[in-house]
């Protein structure tokens, strides 16, 4: 740990140990607090009897089918608005009207048609990563060096081979930065839904802790949550200048 | 060469050319960037192009790759109309930077040219090495155009428009981004290439020197709209030396000529 990251943590750590100790000397009695001594046991055993990882395992299977079917549909429309200025044109009342619909208002339709489970939270977590997939990777393709279109085209390059060879390598450091972006949508969507309604995961585990009067197991899941979705992140981006290295930041492919 | 030999109305001693502008006129946004340019290029012939800046002649070379289509008049290679590129005619871009594919190595990016004329992938590797050697690029195929400095740039470039066995290659200032000496090396190789292939080029650059030393005629156009100005003959022996054809009288002859022409079009 360098001396920078260990002064960024001083602050943190202080509040923490401020509050556990007031928590400790006022005897808090709260249904929404706990002394953080109290969160790190309740997550201690939340792990004992598996019950967190199971949740996870359940949240992250939602996410992950979810983010992973949102890309392969926002993908494919993406790209192909990117290279048909037609089809865009065609297309774009109805993306714009429907890409406001907040994902979760589709909770109950989703929940009539497909009911209780994982069908329905992968619905609405994809529908959610389709967006931001499909508006950057169009955005991408669509800032593809215009000389290498003009190469595909005197090299007589078929038009698959041209979206497999060209098209998608030059917006690939660009579409992964919206993969990344997509993925935290996951999370998060896949979380609220199981808040709402969902009796599965994380998100029904944090409810379920709550209604039983157990603050320290509730704000347990909340810091599981948070490191989930911080590992998520830093995996992404290690990923992301190991392959593209700054190009994803330049966003031109060099 | 059977649509060559089937065109009856050909004078005899004189081929029909491989490329032909008849009467050619390109307008883009009612503004007409080449007006009436009608030009015909033979089989193995080096034609310069020269020009002031936004004389068009970047522009007539994208009408003989098939990249811009005509308002009006016709191009035609080998006596057929061109509608879109055609594989034996390889284009070969002044920003070698922007041409060439960051992701893909050397090899790769000559790779391309292959994979789009659909040579199987047992005899890629060969060809690939055959052709990097042939620019002088043998034992960089590992390396990414990043890696690589400008004269190496372009000639990948070279090697993959090679790759295509164009029977023309068009050169849009190739060299015009690259230091002097990189250029004058460039220039001797690629008069060799073409020695070596045959192919026909249509070279666009702005140095008249250039133009004089690798063409067997040079063409100047004229600015607003693009429109021939000057057509000149080089009699000048091959093969050319980079000292003795520049000191040659006929050469110092031919670059007063056109600096007086350019000089002319500028006023």
């Amino acid at each position: 740990m360098t001396a920078g990251s260990a002064k960024a943590l001083a602050l943190p750590l202080a509040v923490l140990a401020a509050f556990e100790l007031g928590a400790r000397a006022t005897h808090l009695q709260s249904d929404s607090l706990a002394p953080p001594s109290d969160i790190v046991m309740a997550l201690f055993g939340a792990f004992a009897d598996l019950s967190i990882l199971a949740a996870t395992r359940d949240t992250l299977f939602s996410a992950f089918a979810g983010l992973a079917i949102g890309t392969i549909i926002g993908l494919a429309f993406g790209i192909a608005f990117g290279i048909s200025d037609t089809l865009n044109r065609l297309m774009e009342v109805t993306v714009e009207a429907i890409r406001p619909i907040p994902s979760i208002a589709l909770l109950p339709i989703a929940l009539i048609a497909l009911g209780f489970g994982y069908r329905m939270e992968i619905v609405i977590v994809a529908f959610a990563c389709v967006w931001p997939i499909l508006i950057l990777s169009r955005a991408a393709v669509r800032s593809i060096e215009p000389r290498l279109m003009e190469v595909a085209r005197a090299l007589r390059l078929p038009p698959a081979q041209r979206v497999w060879k060209i098209i998608i390598p030059a917006a690939l450091p660009r579409i992964f930065v919206a993969f990344r972006l997509s993925a935290g949508i996951a999370l998060i969507v896949a979380v609220t839904v199981e808040i709402a309604i969902n009796p599965l995961g994380l998100g029904a585990g944090i409810m379920l802790a709550q209604q039983a009067l157990r603050p320290d197991l509730m704000l347990a899941y909340l810091v599981w949550i948070g490191a989930i979705g911080y590992a998520l992140n830093v995996l992404l981006v290690v990923a992301q200048n190991r392959l593209f290295g700054r190009a994803a930041v330049s966003g031109d492919g060099r | 060469m059977a649509s060559a030999a089937k065109r009856l109305d050909a004078v005899p001693g004189t081929p029909a050319p491989q490329i032909s502008f008849d009467a050619v006129t390109l307008q883009l946004g009612g503004k007409a960037i080449i007006e009436n340019l009608s030009l015909g290029v033979r089989a193995g012939e080096f034609l310069c192009i020269v020009g002031a800046s936004g004389c068009g002649k970047t522009t007539a070379l994208r009408l003989a790759a098939g990249l811009y289509q005509p308002t009006g008049g016709k191009v035609n290679f080998d006596g057929q109309p061109m509608r879109e590129p055609r594989r034996e005619i390889a284009i070969v871009f002044q920003d070698y930077g922007k041409a060439l594919l960051p992701w893909r190595t050397a090899a790769g990016n000559v790779s391309l040219a292959l994979e789009a004329a659909g040579m199987t992938s047992a005899e890629r590797p060969a060809r690939i090495e055959e052709l990097l050697r042939t620019v002088g690029l043998p034992g960089h195929a590992g390396k990414y155009p990043s890696e690589m400095s400008g004269g190496m740039q372009q000639r990948l470039q070279i090697a993959r428009c090679l790759a295509q066995e164009p029977k023309t290659l068009l050169m849009d200032e190739p060299f015009g981004a690259l230091d002097a000496m990189t250029r004058q090396g460039l220039q001797d190789e690629v008069l060799s290439l073409v020695a070596a292939s045959g192919a026909t080029v249509i070279f666009v650059t702005h140095d008249l020197d250039e133009a004089i030393y690798l063409g067997d005629r040079v063409i100047g156009l004229l600015p607003h709209p693009g429109r021939i100005g000057i057509e000149l003959a080089v009699n000048l022996p091959r093969p050319r030396d980079q000292l003795s054809t520049r000191e040659h009288p006929e050469f110092l002859r031919l670059r007063r000529q056109l600096f007086d022409f350019i000089k002319a079009t500028e006023q």
